[in-house]
Formats: structure tokens, sequence, C-alpha cells
């Protein structure tokens, strides 16, 4: 048991009760911070993997952008309580029992296929960490096509989102 | 070291969790939120298969996930906006004019 499996499982832990705060939650606003929990392990999650770019811009991107966009509507839309209505019996029959059987099935056949592999950057090669550099290197050479559809991608959703909250006047 | 298959374990109770909030929440925003908990768990298994095969197109593919995400919850949100202004409820239950 070393430092670095503790940091998982602390992490992991985290980033499941945060995942199960979202679903229990009744305030949208609980729901909302239970989010940031698990982005924020996540971010963790993803330094101990060794990529400090991808934790940096999630912590910036989804636990600082998204998250504000989201606390903000749910501000501006007044978001109160849910109301709690009668689950429908085929959802509680059928889809419980069903997105359990997905949930178990899934994990087992990933423990199948990769239960019995060396651990992460345990090997006799252990890979160096994705630095920033070689990450930008690739994305501005290799894939600087769809870095740039990405940039119209943006602009497309801004003037989407612009559209759609104008009031008719 | 952790294993990778704690990793792709984590992401796919991470993912049910998510499919499970998306199918019963009530609230379309928190519905939202699941859908997001649901790019997360994707972005963890991206990462530790990148680690765990050393090649950087994981997480070439992880910044692209994150731009659309980001691109999703500004256009799904003015939906979301929309909706609560003419519906005047944030329940999905009464967005029911396509239903069958």
């Amino acid at each position: 048991m070393n430092i670095a499996m503790l940091v998982f499982i602390a992490c992991g832990v985290m980033a499941i009760v945060g995942a199960i705060a979202l679903i229990l939650a009744r305030e949208p606003v609980h729901s909302a911070l239970a989010l940031v929990l698990v982005m924020i392990s996540l971010a963790i999650l993803y330094l101990l993997l060794g990529a400090a770019f991808i934790a940096a811009i999630q912590i910036l991107v989804y636990a600082g952008a998204i998250m504000v966009l989201f606390v903000f509507v749910i501000m501006l839309l007044n978001a109160g309580v849910e109301v709690r209505t009668n689950v429908s019996r085929l959802a509680k029959w059928v889809g419980l029992p069903l997105g359990i059987f997905f949930l178990v099935e899934m994990t087992y056949s990933l423990f199948r296929e990769y239960g019995g592999r060396a651990s992460v950057a345990g090997g006799a090669a252990a890979p160096v960490p994705a630095s920033t550099q070689d990450l930008s290197i690739k994305l501005f050479t290799e894939f600087v096509l769809p870095f740039e559809l990405t940039s119209i991608l943006i602009l497309i959703a801004i003037l989407g989102a612009l559209v759609l909250a104008k009031r008719e006047s | 070291m952790v294993p990778i298959s704690y990793y792709l374990i984590l992401s796919a109770v991470l993912f049910g969790l998510g499919v499970i909030g998306f199918v019963f929440k009530r609230n379309i925003i928190t519905i939202f939120m699941a859908i997001e908990l649901m790019l997360n768990a994707v972005n963890l298994a991206f990462v530790a298969f990148s680690r765990e095969f050393n090649q950087l197109d994981g997480l070439i593919f992880v910044f692209f996930v994150i731009v659309v995400a980001a691109a999703e919850a500004a256009v799904g949100l003015a939906i979301v906006m929309v909706i609560a202004r003419n519906r005047k409820s944030l329940n999905v239950e009464d967005v029911n004019l396509l239903k069958f």
C-alpha cells in the first residue's frame, strides 16, 4: 500500500460520494457542489496519472467555467427544491435493475480485460509524464485541423446561446 | 502504483451513476449535470489508457471532449432558460409535447 494507492482510494471515494450526492440531492445547488467535488477529485487523479495539463484545464474549464455557468443558471431561474414526482413503475422495476446491471457488467468486463495487466507506469519502461510541451506540439501539428474546427464550434455555440437566450421583442 | 483496472472501474462506476442520475432526476439542470458526470467518467478512462499505452492521443481527445462539453453546456443551458421561460417550470415532465 503505497502513497499513490492511498491518494487514488481517497480521490476515488470522494468522486463516488460526490456522484451519489449529485443524484440524491434535492436542491440543484447542492448537486452542483457535489459535481464540483467530483471534478476536483478527478483533477487530482489526472495529476496522479501524470497529466498535469489536463488536470489544470479540468480545474479551470470544468470546475471553473462550466460550473459557474451552471450555478449562474440555477440562480437566474431561481431553481428550488426538485418536485418529487412518483417515478413511473417502468422506471422503477425495469430502469433501476437495468442501470445496476449495466454498471456491474461494465465493471466486470473491464476487470476481466485489464485486471491482469501490470500497473500503470509499473513496468520496466516507465512512461514519462506527458509534458505540456509534447502535448501542445502534437496539438498544433498533427491535430491542428480539429483544433481550428473547435474554435468554429465555440463561435457557433456562443452565437447559438445568444440567439436562444435573447428575449423576443 | 495503481493498476489501470482500478481507474477503469472507477470510470465505469462514475459513468453508471451518471446514467442513473440522467434517468431518475426530474430537474432539467441536474440532468445536465449528470451528462457532465458521464463525460468526466469517459475522460478518466481516456487519461488512464493514455498513460497505460504511453500515447498522447488520449490526452488530446480529452482536451477536445472538454471543449465540446463547454460548448454543449453553453447551448444546453440557453435551451434550459428558454424552456423555463416558456413552461415556467424546470421539471422535465412538464416538457411533454413530443411525448407519445
